[in-house]
């Protein structure tokens, strides 16, 4: 009934067509052209977007708490009695405080005003175990208060220690020599990028009680509290708000507790939220191009009357005359698609230029665009084909 | 030559039109017989249901009373796909203005009846070439429309007609749009396919023409007649 020489040969002529009205196919096609590409370019921007917003709040660690203090009167920040308390909640793994202070660093003669020095635990590096680029990171022995090893990152290393020895260095905090013992990447994530700071020499890592020393008061004022695989991120969250509820007197003003993985579901239903409201315009945008298409189809089918009563005469079927027309819409829909998606991609390259944002090409998308396209050619096709296929022969042949 | 058994057959074929409040008859109560290897004129002037007779014979149009047997077969209530394949394997047709589609070339003209009776693309592609060499355009197979003369056009159209091997050649003022020169080389043509066998229904309103047939038959008036030369 149906044979690949009724196919192929309808597509030629469908070509054909599409290369003898140039202009006026271009037209037609224009507005599955702007859908289509319309549609691949925001999904394309919104995929990359959210991609990245979620590899950062993943880098920032999945299963991983935050808890923030503000220094108030009563309380400057937690101490080792209050993270002890914090570390037996239910649910918890184990605990990283991270204590930071700007200060004055000294590598050989040479002064270097603002560095950032941070105290961390070892299992701050356990939870981030790819983050030394080389060395090593600190051990249960470094921990103890008395050993003076650091960790610098790459900005340091540029900054300060150019040229000069790095592991097994030295350098000069707070009147004690620190050997350095690792070279560390910071994660350029949203936060660091805002905090950017050329004055800034770099960041050294020091084990975290000889960070706490340094700042002099003992208080931990940020930490990161890992929960165990199992356990219940959100009741674990609410646990340790309590009880950090009940070690800031039932005062909630000078503490935060974020939970990083709500944060990405809260990103999750914003990005599908955008995506139906595109999915929206798409729809407007194809129905407006299928209309176009259906409006051309139905010009090409009495401008060609005479084409199909011939055809009939020669033995085509109404079938044969509609599958003829059907290809016809569908490939130009098809060709429109594709441009579309071209179209799309490019704007989402442009935008990814523009934002500094990585252009991700997007498989789902293209099959979007394609499938929708070949709906729209199938849809709105129909309508014409069909009368093409009921034209009467002897009339058709008559035509004009 | 010797003429096979019957392969058309009308009785009392009528073909009315509703033209609003009124009805339009155009064939009376056609009778007519048609055997294998026949060259046949139907003659007649413009407006007297030649057109509307060709049509029915054809198998665009059914009638509105009567009987037609075509190879066998009662043409009657057919569905617009069954008369489709009943052209597609019974009837050739030839057109006046030859109705060659512009954009193909003279091969894939010829092809196109051979796509509608399904045959296999090794077949279709031989039988083509085969039809395209019988008519004299071995050298033309891939020239546009457009680029030949009407003669060769209408023999592309010819070799287009015969390539599904049809029960009868339907031919429609085959020489109308053509010099008297090229008018001649097609009847020719015609000459050579009805010695080969094949039956030839021509419908012209030309006497000279249809002298080129073996049998005549006269229409006027939506009523048939036959009628020699000597009428004419």
């Amino acid at each position: 009934m149906l044979n690949f020489a009724v196919i192929g040969q309808s597509l030629r002529m469908a070509l054909q067509n599409i290369r003898a009205n140039r202009m006026r196919s271009f037209l037609t096609m224009l507005g599955i052209i702007i859908g289509v590409g319309a549609v691949i370019g925001l999904v394309t921007i919104v995929e990359a977007v959210s991609g990245e917003l979620m590899g950062e709040f993943s880098d920032l660690g999945a299963g991983t708490i935050s808890i923030q203090t503000y220094q108030s009167i009563m309380k400057y920040g937690l101490t080792d009695k209050d993270l002890e308390v914090l570390r037996n909640v239910e649910g918890v793994e184990g605990l990283s405080p991270t204590v930071s202070l700007t200060t004055s660093s000294v590598v050989g003669k040479e002064v270097y005003e603002e560095t950032n020095v941070e105290g961390k635990n070892t299992l701050y590096f356990e939870h981030n175990s790819n983050i030394i680029l080389s060395g090593r990171a600190f051990n249960e022995q470094d921990m103890s208060g008395d050993a003076y090893v650091c960790i610098v990152d790459q900005s340091y290393v540029k900054n300060a220690l150019l040229g000069k020895q790095v592991l097994g260095g030295q350098i000069l905090l707070h009147g004690y020599r620190y050997t350095i013992i690792g070279i560390y990447k910071k994660s350029d994530n949203m936060m660091s990028m805002m905090s950017d700071d050329s004055t800034l020499a770099g960041t050294i890592l020091v084990p975290y009680k000889n960070a706490l020393n340094m700042t002099g008061n003992g208080v931990v004022n940020s930490l990161e509290v890992y929960v165990e695989d199992k356990a219940d991120m959100t009741k674990v969250e609410e646990r340790l708000r309590a009880t950090m509820k009940n070690l800031y007197n039932e005062n909630e003003d000078f503490f935060a507790v974020y939970n990083f993985s709500s944060l990405m579901d809260m990103v999750d239903s914003a990005t599908s939220m955008m995506s139906g409201l595109l999915g929206g315009i798409a729809s407007i945008s194809l129905l407006v191009g299928g209309i176009g298409i259906m409006n051309m189809m139905l010009v090409s089918v009495s401008e060609r009357t005479k084409e199909i009563g011939l055809r009939k005469a020669l033995g085509a079927t109404p079938g044969r005359i509609q599958i003829q027309f059907m290809i016809e819409s569908i490939v130009l829909s098809l060709v429109g698609g594709f441009i579309g998606i071209c179209l799309g991609e490019g704007i989402a390259v442009i935008a990814a230029k523009l934002m500094q944002t990585k252009f991700v090409l997007s498989g789902s998308a293209i099959l979007l665009g394609f499938g929708f396209s070949a709906a729209v050619g199938i849809i709105f096709g129909w309508m014409p084909a069909k009368r093409a296929s009921e034209l009467n022969p002897i009339d058709a042949l008559r035509a004009e | 030559m010797e003429l096979g058994e019957e392969i058309l057959k009308m009785e009392g074929i009528t073909k009315e039109y509703e033209m609003g409040e009124e009805t339009s008859v155009v064939l009376k109560g056609i009778d007519l017989s048609v055997r294998r290897g026949e060259f046949l004129a139907v003659l007649g002037p413009s407006g007297s249901g030649k057109s509307t007779l060709m049509n029915i014979i054809g198998c665009l149009d059914v009638p509105t009373n009567g009987d037609y047997w075509l190879h066998g077969k009662l043409i009657a209530d057919e569905d617009e796909t069954e008369l489709a394949r009943i052209r597609s394997k019974e009837v050739g047709f030839i057109f006046q203005s030859f109705h060659l589609l512009q954009r193909q070339t003279a091969f894939q003209n010829v092809e196109l009846p051979l796509i509608y009776a399904n045959m296999s693309d090794k077949e279709r592609r031989e039988r083509a070439e085969e039809m395209l060499i019988k008519v004299g355009l071995e050298d033309r197979m891939y020239h546009y429309p457009n680029q030949l003369s009407g003669g060769q056009q209408q023999r592309v159209a010819i070799a287009r007609a015969i390539a599904t091997n049809p029960t009868i050649l339907l031919a429609d003022e085959p020489t109308g749009a053509l010099d008297q020169k090229t008018g001649a080389q097609v009847m020719g043509l015609f000459h050579e396919l009805n010695d080969e066998g094949r039956t030839i229904i021509m419908i012209t309103h030309d006497a000279k023409i249809a002298s080129h047939a073996s049998r005549i038959v006269r229409i006027l008036d939506g009523n048939i007649s036959e009628g020699g030369l000597e009428d004419a």
